[in-house]
């Protein structure tokens, strides 16, 4: 479980996050959703550390990790898999170096076991056959397999993922999602994924947190979502003519 | 105040790269890679400008020397001196800073603004020492192995100049090549190389690291890891000059 207390984030004095709080729960595809600009991934980035935070706490289980020194934050770093918005897969590695990396890195295990652990990441995406290919010779979609095969290398505790649908067509997108929720309910993982993309919250969203200028204003199941009186949330999510037209 | 703080930063970061390492063997496998792209790589533009330059510096020495009273042999003598003391050090490391500088800066900045550095620190790993510390240990390395190669490639460019044109007896050239050599020259040479791989990787790899936004920032912090590498080294070598040579 991660929670966050009472979090504020600003960039010079314009706040970007006002005093959020949410507990994004263990086994749940957590969502976070909003407009481009609301303040998704600067939250995102300020849970696993990539920006540090004016006020406020975040809980990974019962460590504060906002309060933790370099070496302790680097401890719980293990613990966390990402899958980013561009794959960030390392170019000038193969699919196979960037899987192992994390295994180098971390684990004493030889170079069959690393290679076993590597595979069995890979099939867990449905990707084979591709270990000594490049990214750029990858599509999108393998791109985004590679780096969740690389994101669970290392059986993380926490999965972030960072608008994982951006870039693919909404089919490769549904597999992706279905692959997330999968993993997330397989290791009993702690996931927040951050979207605009609403077939993500129908398909995935066992919770769903809805960021507003950078303020927490609504938060459900994706059950729920469709009949909140939220009018900023309702914008958001008949957003398109399609959903207008479906809703009435 | 601006110049402060890219100072602290930049020193900020050197004491993120000279951090304990995580696995040394990763370290070396990437130090062996960073060799062959930061070095051997290098090869081809040294040489074919270490042996152009030799030719010309032995046809504009040959050319202000023409007095009858100096001994021709003095050509020899200027043209190694100049090479073993200023071209095969400093002017080869301002090549280099052009080549390899912007080569560092731009995949280092890339990473940046892709996430690949993101995803290091998110692993646990520590991406600046992880990227930086290899490329400055294989360019300490081998960039003194560079400037030695353009010495004696330089040298030889200035003796085929002789061989192929009638400016100035081949035998004149070895005569003065060898006249009063002092091999500390080379020693001088190497250790000026040795603080420029420094200067030229760390400096690169700052304006990379901190790169922002996309393309054109990349770009950007492209060309200003070769100007500022290029000023850093010409300061550095008024200095050690000074320091080494008085």
């Amino acid at each position: 479980m991660i929670e966050v207390k009472n979090l504020t984030k600003k960039f010079d004095d314009k706040i970007v996050l006002d005093d959020v709080s949410v507990i994004f729960e263990q086994g749940k595809t957590n969502l976070i959703i909003g407009q481009s600009g609301s303040g998704k991934t600067v939250l995102l980035k300020s849970i696993v550390g990539l920006h540090s935070v004016d006020q406020g706490e975040i809980w990974y289980g019962n460590r504060q990790y906002n309060a933790l020194n370099f070496k302790q934050k680097k401890e719980i770093r293990k613990e966390i898999g990402m899958l980013f918005q561009g794959a960030a897969l390392f170019d000038s590695s193969t699919v196979e170096e960037n899987v192992m990396l994390p295994l180098d890195m971390f684990t004493d295990l030889n170079f069959s076991d690393k290679l076993d652990r590597v595979n069995f990441c890979l099939e867990r995406v449905n990707l084979t056959n591709v270990n000594s290919l490049y990214p750029s010779e990858l599509s999108g979609g393998m791109k985004k397999r590679v780096a969740i095969a690389r994101a669970i290398a290392l059986n993380p505790k926490f999965l972030f993922c960072d608008e994982p649908n951006s870039g693919l067509d909404p089919q490769t997108g549904i597999v992706i999602d279905n692959l997330i929720k999968n993993i997330t309910e397989e290791f009993n993982i702690t996931t927040i994924v951050n979207t605009h993309d609403m077939n993500s919250v129908m398909e995935i969203g066992d919770k769903v947190v809805f960021i507003y200028e950078g303020k927490k204003i609504w938060e459900g199941s994706n059950n729920e979502i469709l009949s909140t009186d939220c009018k900023e949330l309702n914008d958001f999510v008949f957003a398109t003519n399609l959903a207008k037209k479906l809703r009435t | 105040m601006k110049f402060l703080e890219h100072a602290g930063q930049y020193f900020v970061l050197l004491s993120k790269v000279f951090a304990k390492p995580e696995k040394y063997i990763l370290y070396y496998r990437q130090t062996i890679r960073e060799v062959e792209k930061l070095g051997i790589n290098s090869f081809g533009i040294v040489v074919i400008i270490s042996i152009f330059v030799g030719a010309v510096i032995t046809i504009q020495t040959n050319y202000n020397l023409e007095n009858p009273l100096l001994p021709r042999y003095l050509v020899g003598v200027t043209v190694r001196d100049s090479l073993l003391l200023e071209f095969s050090s400093t002017m080869v490391a301002l090549i280099l800073a052009g080549k390899v500088g912007s080569s560092i800066a731009s995949e280092i900045g890339t990473m940046r603004v892709s996430e690949q550095i993101d995803a290091l620190e998110i692993m646990g790993v520590n991406a600046a020492s992880y990227l930086i510390l290899p490329k400055i240990v294989a360019a300490m390395f081998f960039f003194p192995i560079l400037s030695l190669l353009s010495m004696f490639v330089g040298i030889f460019g200035g003796y085929l100049t002789c061989l192929l044109t009638d400016i100035l007896s081949p035998s004149d050239y070895i005569y003065g090549i060898q006249y009063i050599f002092y091999p500390h020259y080379i020693g001088y040479s190497v250790t000026k190389v040795v603080f420029y791989s420094f200067i030229i990787v760390t400096m690169s790899a700052y304006q990379g690291y901190y790169a922002q936004g996309g393309a054109l920032e990349v770009g950007r912090s492209s060309t200003k890891a070769v100007v500022y590498s290029s000023i850093l080294v010409l300061l550095a070598n008024l200095i050690l000059t000074k320091l080494i040579l008085s």
